[in-house]
């Protein structure tokens, strides 16, 4: 099951960050098991490195927060949770992303069943155009032949709810995605992700566009999924990562700089540039 | 209370509006809004003279009602003033239009998603070889294409063989429309797809293909109208013929006439009487593309135009 890996040799030091790493790790929720653990996970884009051998590990029904300036890697490295990067040209990706025991990217692992467990909440919204806003909600499950109607019914009324669009839509499901607001269209994208039940969500920056009360809505949403999910979300405001993430992982010019437990994260970070980021002092 | 300093009046704004410069902004605007104007009716009165003195020269014949029930005959009947047609031009051209169309469309999409979508796909550069080759092709080789693949094996002239040359028409100009729209919906559509574990088929199907349904219909609507007018690539396939056929499935494996053929034929005979009937047959073929246009086109409007 081995994958060729086109990996630098490790150097012979062990990266300072590494002995932290395996601290948090066993500090934090021992108890939980882990979900989604990623070995060595490097980016390229042609020529160019979008992150470096990421090794981190993601607990069943716990929100882990990715934090750091723009261009840190963030995306890059969220999108190699699920193979997103599959489809775009001269990306190249090496490591290793083990889910339940199994590496997503060993040859013979299908993406299209990876990402039926591993869902993912873009940045910017992105409701289907010619859909009906009740035929984005169960896009994922109408498509792969789910025809229940009353299943559906119950499917695209729970999602709307959970992602807090339910009351603004609810008289108008069959009008066209297209016609409702972009903070409407986020929350819509995410009732998307949420009706196909995944057993990992990868959220980046799910509220950037939202209003204060749907954030707040969303955040709270995180809590109550955080009882059947895991999830990893990406976002630029400390006070979020703060109030709904278990763990946070401080990532900076493509490397993971630190991961703790959120609390020692913005109490007691180890790495400098780790202070000086999440108290506003760059990025 | 915060006291609010005016802004400073000193600094000189880099883009200032004087009424003289606004004057001249207007100006260059009505000048740009007079150019296109000018551009639109350069294409638009050519247009508009062909479809007059196509009109003018033969709405005496199509408002004969035997022009549409009867078939052409002998020169005799027309001479002699008997009944006589094209009913029977525009019944084979709506057969062999109509199988060119199911054969176009469908692989012509198809060959239009597989370019746009699959771009790694090993097959991708040969299909695009195949398909600029066949767009570069002169229609008369693709009459002659079809006759070899359907006319000489089955022994005789048919629709069906004048449906396949006139698929070879359609085929370029639907794949390249097909993959020139499928190119600029947004990527993200895609990604939102893939990311609710769809396959990519799918994704392509039923997320993709519907935003770009203007632009698809568009493409097939461009290539009817080119193939509706070809008369070359019929020549040695459809033929040609002066009667209805005896059965509806002789008009797909039998020789049949068509409206472009048809039309050179009656041209160039030595009949006054035929000639009239040509410019009835360029009334009804520029009938048949408008209507065909106008009615996909409200079949296919965006429910909501905020689709875009
Ligand atoms: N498609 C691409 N092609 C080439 N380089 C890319 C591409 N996408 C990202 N990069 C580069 O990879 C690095 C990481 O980008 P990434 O989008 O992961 O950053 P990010 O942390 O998500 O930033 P932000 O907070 O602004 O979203 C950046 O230097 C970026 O320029
Ligand atoms: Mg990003």
């Amino acid at each position: 099951m081995e994958r060729t890996t086109t990996r630098q040799p490790t150097p012979a030091t062990p990266r300072p960050t590494d002995a932290g790493q395996d601290e948090a790790r066993a500090s934090v929720a021992a108890d939980a098991k882990a979900r989604l653990i990623t070995e060595d996970i490097s980016v390229h884009y042609g020529s160019t490195l979008g992150v470096c051998d990421v090794s981190l590990t993601f607990r069943d029904k716990t929100v882990t927060a990715l934090i750091g300036p723009s261009g840190c890697g963030k995306t890059t490295f969220l999108r190699s949770l699920n193979r997103m990067h599959d489809l775009t040209r001269g990306v190249k990706v090496s490591g290793k992303a083990v889910l339940d025991g199994t590496d997503i990217y060993a040859s013979g692992v299908d993406p299209v069943t990876i990402r039926r467990r591993i869902g993912m909440v873009f940045q910017k919204p992105t409701p289907f155009p010619t859909m009906s806003i009740y035929d984005n909600v169960v896009a994922g499950l109408k498509l792969v032949g789910i025809r229940n109607r009353a299943l559906l019914d119950e499917v695209a009324e729970r999602s709307l709810r959970q992602a807090a669009l339910w009351d603004e839509v609810k008289d108008r499901l069959k009008a066209p995605a297209a016609g409702i607001s972009g903070g409407q269209q986020q929350r819509l994208s995410i009732a998307r992700a949420l009706a196909v039940e995944a057993d990992v969500l990868l959220m980046d920056e799910p509220t950037s566009s939202l209003d204060p009360q749907s954030t707040m809505r969303i955040e709270e949403l995180i809590h109550q999924l955080k009882d059947d999910v895991t999830i990893i979300i990406v976002t630029h405001n400390m006070q979020q990562a703060a109030r709904v993430s278990d763990y946070t992982a401080f990532f900076y010019e493509g490397n993971l700089i630190e991961v703790s437990d959120t609390n020692t994260m913005f109490t007691n970070p180890r790495e400098k540039r780790t202070n000086d980021y999440i108290t506003g002092r760059f990025g | 209370m915060a006291v609010i300093t005016p802004a400073e009046p000193q600094r000189k704004r880099l883009a200032e509006v004087t009424p003289a410069n606004l004057r001249r902004r207007y100006l260059r605007d009505r000048m740009m809004v007079g150019i296109l104007v000018l551009a639109t009716l350069a294409v638009l009165i050519p247009l508009l003279i062909i479809v007059w003195y196509v009109v003018s020269n033969g709405f005496q014949a199509v408002l004969e009602p035997t022009f549409w029930t009867s078939d052409l005959g002998s020169p005799a009947r027309a001479l002699r003033g008997t009944d006589t047609g094209l009913g029977h031009t525009i019944l084979g051209t709506l057969v062999v239009d109509g199988i060119a169309l199911l054969i176009a469309v469908p692989i012509g999409i198809g060959a239009g998603i597989m370019l746009s979508e699959y771009p790694d796909h090993p097959l991708n550069p040969s299909l695009r070889i195949l398909n600029d080759t066949l767009n570069g092709m002169p229609a008369i080789l693709k009459g002659l294409l079809a006759f070899a693949l359907i006319v000489k094996p089955m022994g005789t002239f048919s629709g069906l063989s004048g449906g396949v040359a006139l698929a070879f028409v359609m085929l370029p100009i639907v794949a390249r429309a097909t993959e020139g729209v499928l190119r600029i919906i947004p990527w993200s559509i895609r990604e939102a797809g893939l990311a609710l574990g769809l396959p990519r088929w799918r994704v392509v199907l039923n997320t993709v293909l519907p935003a770009a349904k203007v632009g698809v219909v568009t493409g097939v609507l461009i290539a009817f109208a080119r193939a509706a007018g070809e008369a070359a690539p019929l020549l040695f396939t459809a033929f040609g013929n002066n009667f209805f056929s005896s059965t509806p499935l002789r008009y797909v494996f039998g020789p049949v006439d068509t409206l472009p053929a048809r039309l050179y034929s009656l041209a160039i005979s030595p009949y006054r009487e035929w000639h009239a009937m040509g410019w009835g047959a360029g009334v009804v073929l520029l009938m048949f593309v408008i209507v065909t246009f106008v009615v996909s086109r409200i079949a296919t409007r965006q429910r909501h135009q905020a689709d875009m």
